[in-house]
């Protein structure tokens, strides 16, 4: 049953994934990446990690994506960009640059060891994780949340010229 | 899976799930006749009286008319998404009833980040107004759905941060628990309920909700004076019907969540005989559920609707620095007693 649920909703984010690169219509690109966010999150209830699943979809699927597509909503881009001749250059930087981030990943995935346990069962993850986040992680929380006053205080700039 | 199927706790919950998703159906069905019923006495006019008693058979004429209009699709329109939009729009509006404690054991599920789970479902919601103005490839539309997103990606975050005044009291997120978490007295006779421990964070929630649902006087999705009927002005048959549900189910939503986090649920007098008592919390919450909804259909039929510059300069400039500042003094109050 698990087993079931894992592959359809892994095949989907895949799918979905591969999606926001094929096609050419801004606006389907932008929801298929929200499919993928959303297939990802089942995946982290699978894993009972049931706040990260929740946040997931707090703030990638019901924030930054409505913003993504408010965005394209308002510039009404057109249907097939034609602005691939100046960028040609980024296609063999691309690949290079991507095998390095596979290779980060896979890294990064092989030297993983469980730090932080998510999985402390349906009603204790959030608590868990908030705990971990208040002690052990604490600096590095702290200085998410500089860098995004930084980034806030960077938008109040380029929105308004004359200060 | 024979044996899994006929367990009796598996047929126990899609008992629940019948009950609960025929019961909101239903509810849903009735508020349109409440909503127009009270709308009309408010400026002085019967209402519905043709259909049935009392015009009680109006919702059922009102389905079966949606289903046997015209179902226009516009020329220019991206159909995929004209289509999906209704769908998207009204699956997650229904979504959330699925983890609101009706009563002590009527809840299909207790997950445990429950809140967080509406929260993330009824984010959802927006993109079915969005993807319905914009696929409808039609300037009345885009309009609604442009202001709508702003205005719900602006309300939403005064939404979810006077919720967590209540969360630093109740020390859990499952929505059971916060109703249990309810369930003392203050003073010995004040029902420890958090509307009075919580006042600001109750007013900033029941602005945002209102806002957060596109309802009067907040209705800028919408506004019929200025674009026709905004974001579904495309949309006709049984697809505007899914549109006009996904709103009063995301009104009951609001409003459950309302009297589960303030109200304290299923709290009530209790008396009577045995079967009336497991009856009676369920009375008491929908009872809960009705008032805030009848506040809101009195607020459409009296309050005239803002300006949208207005309504912006109100939730960033006023309920965000408002919430967040009860978010802080609740806090400092719990830290205090606490040690």
């Amino acid at each position: 049953m698990m087993q079931t649920i894992f592959f359809v909703f892994a095949a989907v984010a895949v799918g979905a994934a591969i999606n926001v690169l094929v096609q050419k219509h801004v606006m389907y690109s932008a929801l298929s990446l929200i499919l993928m966010l959303t297939a990802v999150s089942v995946l982290f209830i699978l894993l009972r990690a049931d706040f990260l699943a929740v946040i997931q979809v707090i703030i990638y699927a019901g924030a930054i994506m409505v913003l993504f597509v408010f965005v394209i909503m308002l510039l009404n881009l057109p249907q097939d960009e034609d602005g691939a001749d100046r960028l040609w250059w980024l296609k063999f930087l691309g690949i290079p640059l991507g095998l390095f981030f596979l290779f980060l990943v896979i890294a990064t995935l092989w030297n993983v060891e469980s730090s932080v346990d998510t999985r402390a069962g349906i009603s204790g993850s959030a608590g868990a994780i908030g705990h971990s986040l208040f002690t052990d992680f604490l600096l590095p929380f702290e200085a998410t949340s500089l860098l995004i006053l930084i980034a806030l205080m960077g938008a109040v700039v380029f929105a308004k010229k004359d200060l | 899976m024979i044996e899994y199927l006929m367990d009796s706790e598996f047929l126990l919950l899609l008992l629940k799930i019948i009950v609960i998703f025929g019961g909101v159906m239903g509810a849903l069905a009735y508020l349109t006749w409440l909503e127009r019923k009270v709308i009309a006495r408010v400026q002085m006019r019967p209402g519905p009286t043709r259909v049935g008693p009392f015009g009680l058979l109006q919702p059922i004429a009102d389905g079966l008319k949606f289903l046997f209009k015209e179902d226009v699709i516009p020329t220019n329109a991206n159909t995929f998404l004209y289509v999906a939009a209704p769908v998207v729009s009204l699956i997650p509006a229904l979504l959330s009833f699925s983890v609101i404690p009706f009563g002590p054991s009527l809840q299909i599920t207790d997950l445990g980040v429950g809140l967080l789970f509406i929260f993330a479902i009824t984010s959802l919601g927006v993109y079915g107004i969005v993807l319905g103005g914009w696929s409808s490839n039609s300037k009345y539309p885009l309009m609604g759905a442009m202001r709508s997103s702003a205005q719900m990606i602006s309300y939403e975050l005064s939404l979810t941060l006077s919720v967590v005044g209540v969360l630093l009291i109740a020390n859990t997120l499952s929505l059971a628990q916060i109703v249990v978490s309810q369930q003392r007295t203050l003073l010995g006779f004040i029902p420890r309920w958090n509307i009075f421990l919580q006042p600001v964070a109750f007013l900033v929630y029941v602005i945002s909700a209102v806002a957060e649902t596109n309802r009067l006087p907040f209705d800028f999705a919408e506004s019929e004076q200025e674009l026709v009927a905004g974001w579904h002005t495309e949309y006709s048959s049984l697809k505007f019907a899914m549109f006009m549900l996904a709103e009063y189910a995301n009104m009951v939503t609001v409003s459950a969540l309302a009297t589960i986090m303030f109200l304290g649920g299923w709290a009530g007098p209790m008396f009577g005989p045995a079967l009336l008592q497991t009856a009676l919390p369920t009375v008491w919450f929908v009872l809960k559920v009705g008032v805030f909804i009848f506040f809101y259909v009195l607020m459409r039929a009296t309050v005239p609707r803002l300006r949208y510059d207005q309504l912006m300069k109100f939730g960033w400039k006023f309920l965000l620095p408002l919430s967040l500042a009860n978010i802080v003094l609740t806090s400092l109050i719990v830290a205090i007693a606490a040690s």
